[in-house]
């Protein structure tokens, strides 16, 4: 028994001398496998709402919604192109202005103190849309309304509105179809403008939009299959609208729950909103993605984890020669007295103030005329003799 | 009847003469105003271009000093040789490298630049005899019992473009060819570090090969440089979460002139820099350092260091008016509650450097001031940063972004820090190999993709300028391939970058969106109700004319029986 257990403590023993140098490896692999865990080194964000109209008030909170976890997660304001088709805030129809809720009961406003669109109203068309993608934009395009995207960027890209059978409305008067987004993501691999792009579509029939895809790295996700409608969450009674629909409510009650160190993967956002909650079934493509989406993290799309590198060596540099002296000047001049701001609010003239005497000014010259006028009528009637009973 | 007759013959002669005009002048019309312009393209030239076959060309030196070699091989010596290697990369990628080598014996000059005590003087003599041409390399070889070099150190690259390769000692008695083929697999190892190599090269080319071919060093390298481009912007940044404690002052101009700028100067002929700096306030690190007791100090670990960016990023301005990609570097300084606060890598050691950078972004440096003053000094303090040492890392970090700095060199090398200049001159070669090579890489699949896109839709308006600056984007590639094969590094380079700047203007031109997408039953919905009631009426005549000349041919033949 005992020469058992020594013989077995001897052989873990030796198992951990060997195995030892392997974990100590590991410690240099796991640097070059940190990078290769997704390859991308930014990332993007391209929302689009595209129906206008207070009645699709629930598009504009989809986006926005979506607009807020993604920026929650990391990704700057300069890292997204944000198109709302119509301003749901400042409607005249809103009863609370400046404000988009996306729960009943107003618990969550979307639109929040820094929203940042890029593209408002009309200038979100299908041209606009396609020309940011592929980047076909006049020279002088300002840099928060392009997508500088490199061969290291994921994009994540969330179109919303109303759709159908292989197309989606744009502003009520024209139509994107699925062979035009295809041919444009096709434009973006050529030109090595994404790393890998995460496409979701919130429709009705939105999985007729992802059939055309033939570009690698693109992995999609809909609302609804084909022949399917997308269904609205639930309506406010003092809104008078409906919120939100009901894929991206569950989509961003899925995102609330995660962080930016999160470790949920792209599987887990296929389980979102199954067709009891959703009534209809969402469907999803991978077929052209090239990593195994169980190895995709939620924040390779939706945040933005940077990679970070240890820098190990320094330039050895010597200090320059004394600059002359007329460069260096005095610094620090005699202490001037402490600044004050004028009173900005003197609430105590405010408070008890007495009015003000307001000055005598003679009668107007319109008034003047009118009296003469009256008076000239009057003793013109009546004649002069009156003008004793006057005065 | 004869009045109906000629009617009849009339209505006939109408008829036939509306299908003459419809036919000879409205289909011609037609099309003439339907189509649209398209400027000829070099489409030919174009798919020649789609197979890339490019061969570069390096020039070695190899300078035996005295010592290195017998009499009787000295006297076959100069002497020169030519290798090439083919790489089939993919079906449509070749790549042929040819070394010309020469050899020959040093010049009483050189035999006294040699003798320097230190390699150091040894290299700056070397140079001040004779410039070697750029994308050159020289390497001298001195004698196993030298003492230029160290025990253990083999080659020692120096600055510009020459090195010292220690001659391992060659037994037994051999003619010149035995001696040379003993060096030249180190001479190969020289020339493989200071000009290009195969993996370079590939990952060079990773746009258009499949990634496994590219081992993970080269692939981490090229993840973390910034691909080529026509400029680029970099913008320094102080931040200062505490004004109230530290009153900072750097002389980031005098700083940039000094260190930043030689780098930039030699860098000119691939990329226009522009640089400029900025200070924010009260602007935090969004990550709470933690405090350790063992050093008293507070710590940042590695794990935490990635949450640090995004919050910053989200406050730095930038004036960059252009789309140039942006390199960022800051320096923060910590608070004075926070002070002094570490960096400790994944291994929880110490890193002498205080900084981290991001792949494609910039770098961070955290600088602690708080022993520059005293505990009870009086708020605000003045304190003046040290900018030969921050410019020391953020030009370590800028060389690994830019892509000058590559991984570990082989075993047994020295490698000559460039010092203040920024960048040695075969470094500068290096980079411009990968670059003219991944210019014209992208150049000629950026001009492929576009000319198959014109061709695949029809639609597309080819304006003027586009033609031209496609044929001045082939004439340019065609350039460069040719001087790379010459050898002439400076000339492909910057052939290579005229190439890419009209490739890429050519294919992003706002004109060439693809939004005449017909689908063709849109198409008949357009045309029918404009054309449908217009040719039913002279189809129908015309069929009826035909109709009658058949049946009067019928009469006249029955007539005839």
């Amino acid at each position: 028994m005992a020469n058992c257990f020594i013989s077995l403590s001897i052989f873990a023993f030796i198992n951990v001398l060997v195995f030892l140098p392997v974990i100590s490896s590991n410690g240099v692999e796991t640097k070059a496998s940190q990078f290769f865990g997704s390859g991308h080194t930014n990332n993007w964000a391209v929302l689009v709402c595209t129906s206008r109209f207070w009645f699709n008030y629930r598009h504009v909170a989809n986006v926005l919604s979506v607009y807020r976890s993604v920026k929650r997660l990391g990704i700057p304001d300069s890292h997204i192109v944000l198109m709302l088709a119509d301003d749901m805030a400042c409607n005249h129809r809103n009863p609370k202005p400046a404000t988009v809720f996306s729960h009943k009961n107003m618990e969550l406003n979307v639109y929040g103190d820094d929203v940042e669109v890029d593209y408002r109203g009309y200038e979100v068309t299908v041209e606009n849309f396609l020309r940011v993608l592929t980047g076909r934009l006049p020279q002088s395009t300002p840099r928060s309304k392009r997508l500088l995207s490199d061969d290291r960027s994921n994009i994540l890209i969330y179109l919303t509105g109303h759709g159908g059978n292989g197309f989606l409305k744009f502003q009520d008067s024209e139509e994107i179809s699925n062979v035009e987004l295809a041919d444009a993501f096709e434009q973006m691999w050529q030109k090595r403008r994404y790393n890998e792009l995460l496409f979701i579509i919130d429709t009705c029939q939105g999985a007729s939009m992802y059939e055309r895809f033939y570009s690698p790295n693109i992995m999609a996700l809909a609302s609804s299959q084909v022949g399917e409608d997308s269904l609205s969450h639930q309506p406010d009674l003092a809104i008078g609208v409906h919120l939100m629909d009901r894929y991206t409510f569950y989509l961003l009650e899925f995102l609330e729950d995660i962080h930016p160190a999160s470790q949920a993967n792209m599987n887990d956002l296929f389980k979102v909103c199954p067709k009891s909650q959703c009534v209809s079934t969402p469907g999803h493509r991978t077929d052209l993605f090239l990593r195994d989406p169980g190895s995709a993290l939620i924040t390779d799309f939706f945040g933005s984890v940077r990679k970070v590198e240890i820098t190990r060596e320094a330039v050895n540099l010597t200090a320059a020669v004394e600059q002359p002296a007329e460069a260096v000047f005095v610094r620090r001049p005699a202490k001037s007295e402490p600044l004050s701001y004028v009173d900005q609010l003197p609430v105590a003239e405010i408070i008890h103030q007495k009015p003000k005497q307001k000055d005598w000014h003679p009668p107007d010259g319109f008034i003047l005329g009118l009296w003469t006028l009256i008076l000239l009528v009057f003793f013109k009637t009546y004649g002069i003799k009156h003008l004793k009973h006057i005065f | 009847m004869a009045a109906i007759e000629t009617e009849k013959q009339r209505g006939r002669y109408a008829a036939l003469a509306i299908a003459a005009v419809v036919i000879v002048l409205g289909i011609p019309l037609w099309w003439k105003t339907t189509e649209t312009y398209r400027a000829w393209l070099p489409f030919s030239q174009i798919s020649e271009l789609d197979s890339l076959q490019l061969q570069l060309s390096v020039e070695v030196e190899v300078v035996f000093s005295r010592g290195t070699l017998s009499p009787e091989q000295q006297k076959k010596v100069p002497l020169s040789q030519t290798r090439e290697q083919e790489h089939q990369v993919d079906g449509k990628t070749m790549l042929r490298y040819r070394y010309e080598t020469k050899y020959r014996t040093a010049t009483i000059m050189e035999e006294d630049a040699l003798n320097q005590p230190s390699a150091e003087e040894a290299d700056l003599s070397l140079h001040m005899l004779s410039e070697s041409a750029c994308g050159s390399v020289v390497v001298y070889i001195i004698p196993e019992s030298s003492t230029l070099l160290p025990a253990d150190v083999k080659v020692y690259v120096g600055k510009r473009r020459t090195a010292l390769l220690r001659a391992t000692p060659f037994e037994g008695a051999g003619g010149l060819k035995e001696v040379l083929s003993a060096l030249e697999p180190q001479v190969k190892q020289v020339a493989n570090t200071m000009s290009f190599n195969h993996q370079d090269i590939l990952a060079a080319l990773s746009d258009r090969i499949r990634i496994g071919q590219v081992s993970k060093e080269s692939l981490a390298d090229s993840m973390r440089a910034l691909k080529s481009s026509p400029g680029y912007e970099i913008t320094f940044s102080l931040l200062n979460p505490d004004p109230k404690s530290h009153s900072l002052h750097w002389d980031i101009e005098g700083a940039v002139n000094n260190y930043i700028q030689p780098l930039l100067d030699k860098l000119s002929p691939l990329a226009n820099f522009s640089v400029d700096s900025q200070i924010l306030y009260y602007a935090v690190l969004g990550v709470n350092p933690r405090f350790d007791n063992s050093v008293s100090a507070y710590t940042l670990n590695a794990d935490s260091l990635a949450h640090v960016i995004n919050p910053v990023e989200a406050r730095l301005g930038s004036n960059a008016a252009s789309s140039n990609p942006v390199l960022n570097f800051l320096l923060y300084v910590p608070d004075a509650y926070h002070s002094p606060l570490f960096i400790r890598d994944h291994s929880k050691r110490e890193v002498p450097s205080n900084a981290f950078h991001s792949p494609r972004w910039g770098g961070i440096m955290v600088y602690n001031v708080n022993d520059m003053y005293e505990p009870e000094a009086e708020f605000p303090v003045d304190i003046s940063i040290n900018m030969a040492k921050v410019m020391g890392v953020f030009l370590a970090q800028l060389r690994l972004m830019l892509g000058v700095q590559k991984t570990q060199p082989p075993p047994g090398f020295v490698l000559q820090s460039p010092g203040s200049a920024g960048l040695a001159d075969w470094e500068l070669d290096r980079l411009m190999w990968s670059r003219s090579v991944e210019n014209v890489a992208t150049a000629s699949t950026t001009i492929t993709s576009l000319a198959q896109l014109l061709d695949q839709i029809g639609n597309i308006v080819i304006n003027d300028n586009i033609a031209q600056q496609v044929s001045s984007a082939v004439t340019s590639l065609q350039a460069a391939v040719a001087e790379l094969e010459a050898g002439n590094l400076a000339f492909a380079l910057q052939y290579s970058r005229e190439a890419i700047l009209a490739s890429e203007r050519a294919f992003f031109d706002p004109s060439l969106l693809h939004l005449l997408y017909f689908p063709d039953d849109q198409k008949f919905a357009i045309y029918i109700p404009l054309f449908l009631p217009m040719c039913v009426p002279i189809v129908l005549s015309l069929l009826k004319i035909a109709g009658e000349i058949r049946q009067r041919r019928a009469d006249k033949l029955a007539k005839k029986d």
